[in-house]
């Protein structure tokens, strides 16, 4: 058992993790908070007075908002649907007997290790960029006129090679689940005469039930922070046609330099995130025997 | 019985999963292929995939022209150094929760884990005007001050996942033997924990090298790693492709391999220990 003399040190051992957590929470919320009820530019130093909630209100009026969390959803429901449909199908075949499983295997992981700024701009000129473009290419093959990505579908364009970097995630996560299934279960079901698709639908899925959530609520928190793919290939653009929360927050604090303004959306981001994060933390909680 | 597997059925498994397996990981081919080419051949059509004239003129390009040696040690240095910092501050962390935990601990850890949840837009503002401010704009120490506070919660949850690991009896009978708090880290725990220790590092440095929200916002020229490098690359400077590509390929070379190694402990790292 733990002596008195243990535990005490162990406060200490624990303290410096816990203060620069603290401190990093804390700090810069509040400032976030302060500055979002401040009509507060950057161009207009030593103007700073405070507004109530007028930037909320702005922001809340001002349609690019909407369009931008219309997106974010967008953006956030597109890539888990590809990831999470694609990921189960893509596990259950890299469960199967075949040759060459680990290079596959590492062949499938692999874009999920490639910075976002590579992928994005590779994706943007090498395969949708409508002159010389694989796609293009592709198209001008078939007989067909090549498609503008960027310009005339820029979200789903996004969503598409934001999928392509979080497909890699799902398939491991769900493969890791699906090889701890018990395979005499589905020996007997088999035996029984259950078909591929009941066995999926009866055993297999259920038993991914804890997964796939675990994966949805993963990737929605890191999705509602898509950034770095926005701003190399779009800029948010054409008008606000692929700018979500995070680029609209950017683009406001940054580039126009209205500190007020943008921290009003951090704000909104924060209790958008929280909402999921509830979720999220009651499942590992539950998973957790301290 | 086992099942017998028919021969023509996992050929058919074989040669889906691989269809499959080369398509996704095609982009990457094609990234390292381009890289070898003229930048006349890489935007030639109908594209080559493999019979154009091999050279290695784009990687002499990209390393005498940009200051690339500069941005791959700045990603090194911003990388490693907070990932260490960050082990550095976990370890004991971790050790204490797993080894003499206490009422709360489950609660810490929960809440640490929280912090994670914050969206980064949410503080970007106060950390980019604090920065600002005491000069930490576009410098090495900075990132890695950033870097290791998000990545801390993930640091700490690992370790502890690994140190839990540990059978405690060990400790308690080396602290029956008279063995001090200082000699049970370093001659009890450590050599037990060192596999735990080398994973977290492994999967930390990797989340810190391909970082894209805070490496883009606060750096600039000087200290930025390579994240910004390639993003400046969106400018018509992109346009070359061949170069684009050499620039890349290097870029995600070394951290494509040691991902390769770490497969298990991604899975436990980005679950926290909910899927094992």
């Amino acid at each position: 058992m733990a002596t008195q003399h243990s535990r005490s040190a162990a406060r200490i051992m624990i303290s410096p993790a816990v203060v620069l957590l603290l401190a990093w929470m804390i700090v810069p919320l509040a400032l976030t908070v302060y500055f979002s009820l401040l009509r507060y530019n950057l161009l207009m130093p030593g103007t700073e007075r405070f507004v109530g909630f007028l930037n909320y209100k702005l922001f809340y009026q001002n349609p690019a908002f909407w369009t931008a969390m219309i997106n974010t959803l967008l953006l956030v429901g597109g890539v888990l649907i590809v990831t999470v449909v694609g990921g189960i199908l893509l596990a259950i075949l890299l469960d199967q007997p075949m040759w060459g499983q680990g290079v596959v295997r590492i062949l499938v992981i692999a874009p999920f290790f490639v910075m976002p700024t590579v992928s994005a701009l590779v994706w943007k000129n090498m395969f949708m960029n409508p002159v010389s473009g694989l796609f293009a290419e592709f198209a001008k093959a078939v007989g067909l006129q090549p498609f503008d990505f960027l310009t005339h579908a820029p979200l789903a364009s996004i969503i598409g090679i934001v999928s392509w970097q979080w497909l890699p995630f799902a398939t491991l996560i769900l493969l890791t689940a699906i090889q701890s299934l018990d395979s005499e279960q589905m020996e007997a079901a088999e035996m029984d005469g259950a078909s591929p698709l009941s066995r999926f639908w009866h055993i297999t899925l259920p038993h991914l039930s804890r997964a796939i959530t675990v994966v949805i609520l993963i990737q929605t928190i890191f999705l509602l922070s898509v950034f770095a793919e926005i701003l190399v290939t779009t800029n948010g653009g054409p008008g606000v046609a692929s700018t979500n929360l995070t680029y609209l927050v950017y683009a406001r604090s940054l580039l126009n330099f209205d500190v007020g303004g943008g921290s009003a959306g951090g704000v909104i981001a924060i209790i958008l995130a929280n909402i999921v994060a509830i979720f999220l933390m009651r499942m590992i909680g539950k998973n957790l025997d301290a | 019985m086992a099942r017998a597997v028919s021969t023509r059925r996992k050929a058919g498994f074989t040669i889906a999963a691989w269809i499959i397996g080369l398509a996704i990981f095609f982009p990457i081919l094609w990234t390292i292929v381009t890289s070898f080419k003229t930048e006349a051949e890489a935007i030639s059509s109908p594209p080559s995939f493999v019979f154009f004239n091999w050279t290695t003129e784009n990687y002499t390009t990209v390393l005498e022209r940009s200051n690339y040696f500069r941005h791959f040690w700045n990603s090194v240095v911003i990388s490693l150094g907070s990932t260490v910092l960050g082990l550095i501050i976990a370890i004991p962390a971790a050790w204490s929760m797993a080894f003499v935990p206490a009422k709360h601990t489950k609660n810490v850890l929960m809440w640490m884990l929280s912090t994670k949840m914050l969206p980064p837009v949410g503080v970007l503002i106060p950390i980019y005007l604090i920065f600002r401010d005491i000069g930490l704009l576009d410098t090495k120490t900075g990132l890695v001050i950033v870097l290791t506070l998000i990545n801390l919660p993930i640091i700490v949850w690992m370790l502890y996942t690994y140190f839990k690991e540990i059978p405690g009896e060990i400790l308690e009978a080396s602290r029956m033997d008279g063995a001090s708090l200082r000699d049970e880290i370093i001659h009890v725990l450590t050599p037990m924990a060192v596999p735990g220790i080398a994973s977290t590092l492994l999967l930390n440095v990797i989340l810190a090298w391909n970082e894209a929200f805070w490496t883009l916002n606060l750096t600039a020229a000087k200290a930025a790693p390579l994240t910004a490098f390639i993003a400046s690359y969106s400018s018509p400077e992109g346009l070359f492709y061949a170069k684009l590509s050499a620039a890349s390929t290097m870029a995600i070379a070394p951290i494509l391999i040691l991902g390769w190694f770490s497969q298990k402990q991604l899975v436990r790292g980005l679950t926290f220990g909910a899927v094992k």
